[in-house]
């Protein structure tokens, strides 16, 4: 399955190192001009920004109100309102813990096949001359054109029925395992580093696995601290496959017991509002704490600083 | 694995036959090796279940327990007629369609207003960055919690909007249902098309927008004239990307609308499940899902072939 989600780190990376550069000075001509335009600029942004935010902030609204108040004045939290029992509510129909556990078991196992067959094809395609090298790349990048709907149904009839993996963590994990778009990411970037570096190494004797593991991949450590950040992303929010795999309620991703407590179970409890907030907060806050700790992978690489040093 | 690659070395080395070797797998056959996973996976998780798609949805093909000797007849076309002499099933195309034409063009708009906004801005660059990224990294499914009750019946946008509030209200209201849907998708996964603007935007020749200002363009213009062909392959791939999302929609009718009011936000994805899965019928199920992708390569050609310029 092919998300262009590791894109964005590549992407980001170069946007980064020219944003940086200050704006020329206004010429005075355009100087007032350039006053009103950046006004508008700053309105357009800050709708934005509200846009964007005010979803987040209704959530968190939502899962601490004892009695529902759906109104514009439910928009400032009332004290007297103030309540955790949402949360309780929702664990006592999908158990929370046990939710995080496999999105975390998911989303791990997810991780590591990325990360360790992704370097190794990665660093094949970029560093190592080997037959076969050019029509391996040329379907890394086929694969990314298979879209999901035209293998939904078989990989459900394959690995549900025929290999009897459902409720499996083995099963939920396979057609994630390999991301070509990380494929093509850490290919990039094996790719950056000088030749001179691997030449060196391999004239000291060093062999191509101890190569790749103690020359190569300490000099791409930031790049794939991004690779891993947008990969994770992937199979924490998934749903639609573990959805499809998984119909036993201790086996499921939180994304998956979550949408099966807002399709079915939210209504008939007293305050559906508070429990599906306080259910999405609990999915939510993982990936936005990692990624507002690790913001600035997102817009950086130091791939230079190895390489220089 | 690393002593067994030392002895074929030193053999190399000393053996006047490994030049063949050399020609035959190249000068490092490792290579080979480290992608050896890489390739089985291919094998295994794209390719033989697209071979898989096609062949079930040219069968009459259904669920059998596991181990027992049924055999499944071809059937030609069969299970694309039955799927397509089904009312839903156009409608569902048609749905995923009015969804496109809302959804595409306000994502490039509103993606490229932001992106050439926010290359430009000095201030809170941090702050407007993570925001605007925030949805799109947040699961769809907790997001969703959040929408169902700002567009519910007395949810909060009804509140606001008082007596102009439509009835029936948003999710249940065969005309609205679908848009709402495509401006929630088109606001959950904006930040990552400002991303790729972003980047683009940086590919710009800045001297051209000097051009432009030496030539009295102002900045309306000059976002015109200079940013807008400038981003264009990136404007190409916000289209193509979008389009593909937007053809995979389930996640969002399945928990806003369940695909109502009377199927009016029912999309191709959503009834694949219903009738693949729930109704055991995986043959029509996989026909419907050739269609679909059919369907949007034509759309992606057509779209690169109009709006990807001819020297790209």
């Amino acid at each position: 399955m092919t998300r262009p989600l590791v894109q964005e780190g590549a992407a980001a990376v170069g946007s980064e190192a020219s944003a940086r550069q200050a704006p020329a000075a206004p010429r005075p001509r355009a100087r007032r001009r350039s006053k009103g335009t950046a006004t508008l600029r700053g309105v357009v942004l800050g709708i934005g920004a509200v846009a964007f935010l005010f979803p987040f902030y209704y959530m968190v609204v939502g899962s601490l109100q004892r009695t529902p108040d759906q109104t514009l004045s439910g928009l400032v939290p009332d004290p007297g309102n103030l309540t955790l029992e949402n949360f309780a509510a929702v664990n006592s129909r999908i158990s929370l813990l046990t939710g995080l556990l496999n999105s975390g078991l998911f989303t791990g196992g997810v991780l590591l096949c990325t990360v360790v067959f992704g370097v190794l094809v990665g660093y094949a395609l970029a560093v190592l001359e080997w037959r076969g090298r050019g029509a391996t790349f040329a379907l890394v990048l086929l694969v990314q054109v298979i879209p999901f709907q035209l293998l939904q149904i078989p990989l459900y009839v394959l690995i549900a029925r025929d290999y009897g993996l459902a409720d499996n963590l083995l099963g939920m994990i396979l057609p994630f395992a390999i991301n070509s778009t990380a494929v093509i990411v850490f290919r990039q970037y094996f790719l950056q580093v000088p030749r001179e570096m691997f030449e060196a190494a391999r004239i000291d004797g060093a062999r191509e696995v101890r190569l790749l593991w103690s020359v190569a991949i300490p000099l791409v450590r930031p790049a794939m601290v991004t690779a891993l950040l947008l990969t994770f992303i992937g199979p924490w929010n998934e749903f639609l496959w573990p959805f499809l795999i998984t119909k036993q309620a201790d086996k499921q991703p939180l994304a998956v017991s979550l949408a099966n407590y807002i399709s079915a179970v939210a209504s008939s409890t007293a305050n559906p509002f508070g429990a599906v907030t306080a259910g999405a907060l609990v999915l939510a806050v993982p990936v936005i704490v990692l990624f507002i700790v690790f913001q600035r992978y997102f817009v950086s690489s130091d791939i230079g600083s190895g390489v220089k040093g | 694995m690393s002593a067994a690659v030392g002895t074929r070395r030193t053999q190399e080395r000393a053996n006047p036959e490994a030049g063949l070797k050399h020609r035959l797998l190249g000068k490092n056959p490792l290579g080979l090796l480290f992608s050896a996973p890489y390739l089985v996976f291919v094998l295994a998780v794209f390719a033989a279940p697209v071979v898989y798609a096609v062949w079930i949805a040219f069968h009459d093909f259904f669920f059998a327990a596991p181990g027992a000797d049924v055999s499944y007849p071809f059937v030609g076309f069969a299970n694309f007629v039955y799927a397509f002499s089904n009312a839903q099933v156009v409608q569902s195309f048609g749905n995923v369609g009015v969804f496109l034409l809302i959804n595409v063009p306000l994502t490039v708009v509103l993606s490229l207003l932001l992106a050439s906004a926010l290359n430009k801005v000095l201030h809170a660059r941090v702050f407007l960055r993570v925001s605007f990224y925030l949805p799109y990294i947040t699961a769809s499914v907790a997001l969703v919690g959040v929408w169902l009750f700002l567009f519910g019946g007395d949810g909060l946008v009804n509140n606001l909007l008082g007596p102009l509030a439509p009835n029936p209200s948003w999710l249940v209201n065969q005309g609205l249902a679908m848009p709402v849907i495509a401006v929630y998708v088109t606001w959950k996964q904006l930040g990552f098309y400002i991303l790729l603007y972003l980047a683009a935007l940086q590919n710009v020749p800045k001297d051209l927008y000097e051009q432009a200002s030496t030539d009295g363009a102002n900045a309306v213009r000059q976002f015109f004239s200079v940013t807008v062909p400038g981003v264009r392959p990136a404007t190409l791939l916000v289209l193509l990307v979008s389009t593909v999302t937007g053809a995979n929609l389930f996640t969002e009718p399945y928990l806003l609308t369940g695909g109502g009011p009377n199927g009016s936000s029912n999309t191709p994805v959503y009834l694949m499940y219903q009738l693949g899965v729930e109704q055991g019928l995986p043959d029509v199920a996989s026909a419907i899902g050739l269609v679909l992708v059919v369907a949007v390569l034509v759309i992606a050609y057509l779209q690169n072939r109009f709006a990807g310029g001819r020297n790209e």
